[in-house]
């Protein structure tokens, strides 16, 4: 039962996080198009590293 | 150039020779699943898959690693359709024993091997007597004693199919280039990707001079994630990646290149780390201790979790076509299950290659910081 809420506070962390990234990501781009590049990399590794924390969360608490 | 192709013969001689080896059992399993209605072995019961948790077993079924080659299972007549594998054991009274899957009859039967008797238990290998007893104590744990298993399993027969694809796709690369040295067709598109692999993820994050050490590890840790991923998509079921040994396996290398390789610097920002104050320093230093250990660890998970959730959502996907059927009809339900299912394989197209990149990226990331000469040391 916890097990299960604290899977969705992850989840609800993970999804504010990312969308977090996501939509700066987008202004930056919007910004200056030409940067979209190194923008797009880096905005993949950081999404990346926050997944890899919410599933680690998610199977350590499983 | 004779030696590589001495080589090529030999490893698809070891294919063929394995495939041979375990097809002759096909036959053999016809009608076993029939006899066993007790639905001691929940998967291959007989009757086709219909109710939830049929389901359930079924996706969790396939998510695991398997002793024999299954496509599908005819529900009528509790047929197998595939092909058995070979199971290598090592038992420490009576050697190795080698046979084929088959004489387990999908864990319906035990299998003798001189005399010796083993019976598949929930995914793993026991040694019993002729009848096949297994003991268990109060805890319900099984008491038998369990020989090595270095058996040919699906996921050891899909890393050897991934790396015969990338060998030969590579080799046909490098050969083109005696030629001339613009490649064409697909080759093209693999130089493109192994060249993005260099100027995208090496390059930015080694630095331009040490990059090439790593290339080698980097490519074929690239191209061997890729791969199987991609071949987790096909019909044929593997599901190599997402099994957390194969993905440890890969995060150890990362693991230990980034220490063996890391330089005086790295092992500086670990332990006294420059610029701090003094108590500061004894702070961080347990906290660096551990990042050397959850860098892989995260690597390790994200790629097994991101391939685990997507088989079993596309499985939960196709799946709907039987879970609707009451509702919406065979045909409206194989409709809203073919356009779910069709979108999340296009997303799964794209994860498939992300996390390869992502995997080459991180690791990558991680060597560079490890192996970077570090011309600003006074001010961190």
């Amino acid at each position: 039962m916890y097990n299960l809420i604290g899977a969705g506070l992850i989840v609800i962390g993970a999804g504010i996080g990312l969308g977090q990234i996501g939509g700066k990501a987008m202004e930056g781009i919007a910004r200056q198009p030409e940067a979209a590049g190194k923008i797009q990399t880096a905005m993949l590794i950081i999404g990346a590293l926050l997944e890899g924390l919410a599933f680690g969360a998610l199977i350590l608490g499983k | 150039m004779m030696i590589a192709q001495k080589s090529i013969q030999f490893l698809v001689g070891i294919f063929v020779f394995l495939a041979s080896f375990t097809y002759a059992g096909e036959h053999k399993t016809e009608g076993q699943g029939a006899h066993e209605e007790g639905g001691k072995h929940e998967v291959h019961a007989a009757g086709p898959v219909d109710t939830k948790e049929e389901i359930d077993a079924y996706i969790k079924h396939h998510l695991q690693d398997a002793h024999d080659f299954t496509f599908f299972t005819d529900g009528e007549t509790g047929k197998h359709y595939g092909f058995s594998l070979p199971i290598i054991l090592w038992d420490n009274e009576a050697g190795l024993q080698v046979f084929s899957s088959s004489k387990f009859h999908h864990g319906e039967a035990v299998a003798e091997s001189n005399g010796n008797f083993y019976k598949y238990y929930h995914g793993k290998i026991y040694k019993t007597d002729a009848e096949g007893t297994i003991n268990y104590d109060e805890d319900h744990h099984v008491q038998n004693y369990r020989p090595l298993d270095f058996s040919v399993t699906k996921n050891v027969l899909g890393t050897v199919l991934a790396f015969l694809i990338v060998f030969l796709l590579f080799r046909s690369l490098a050969k083109s280039y005696a030629k001339s040295s613009v490649p064409s067709g697909l080759k093209g598109g693999l130089e493109e990707l192994v060249i993005f692999v260099r100027d995208e993820i090496a390059i930015p994050n080694i630095g331009k001079e040490k990059h090439r050490k790593f290339m080698g590890y980097l490519l074929t840790v690239f191209f061997l994630i890729l791969v199987l991923n991609l071949l987790g998509l096909t019909p044929l079921g593997f599901n190599v990646t997402g099994n957390i040994a194969v993905t440890m396996c890969l995060a150890l290398f990362t693991f230990f290149i980034t220490q063996f390789k890391g330089n005086k610097d790295y092992w500086k920002h670990i332990f006294w780390m420059p610029g701090a104050p003094v108590p500061m320093k004894i702070i961080l230093a347990p906290i660096e201790v551990l990042g050397m250990f959850t860098k892989p660890f995260s690597l390790m998970v994200r790629l097994f979790a991101n391939m685990t959730a997507g088989h079993s959502v596309l499985m939960a996907l196709i799946a709907l076509t039987i879970l609707l059927k009451s509702q919406f009809t065979a045909v409206g339900s194989t409709g809203i299950s073919v356009v779910l299912s069709l979108f999340i394989f296009l997303i799964e197209l794209l994860v498939a290659y992300l996390q390869a990149f992502v995997f080459t990226m991180l690791s990558s990331l991680f060597i560079g910081v490890a192996v970077q000469d570090h011309h600003h040391d006074d001010h961190h």
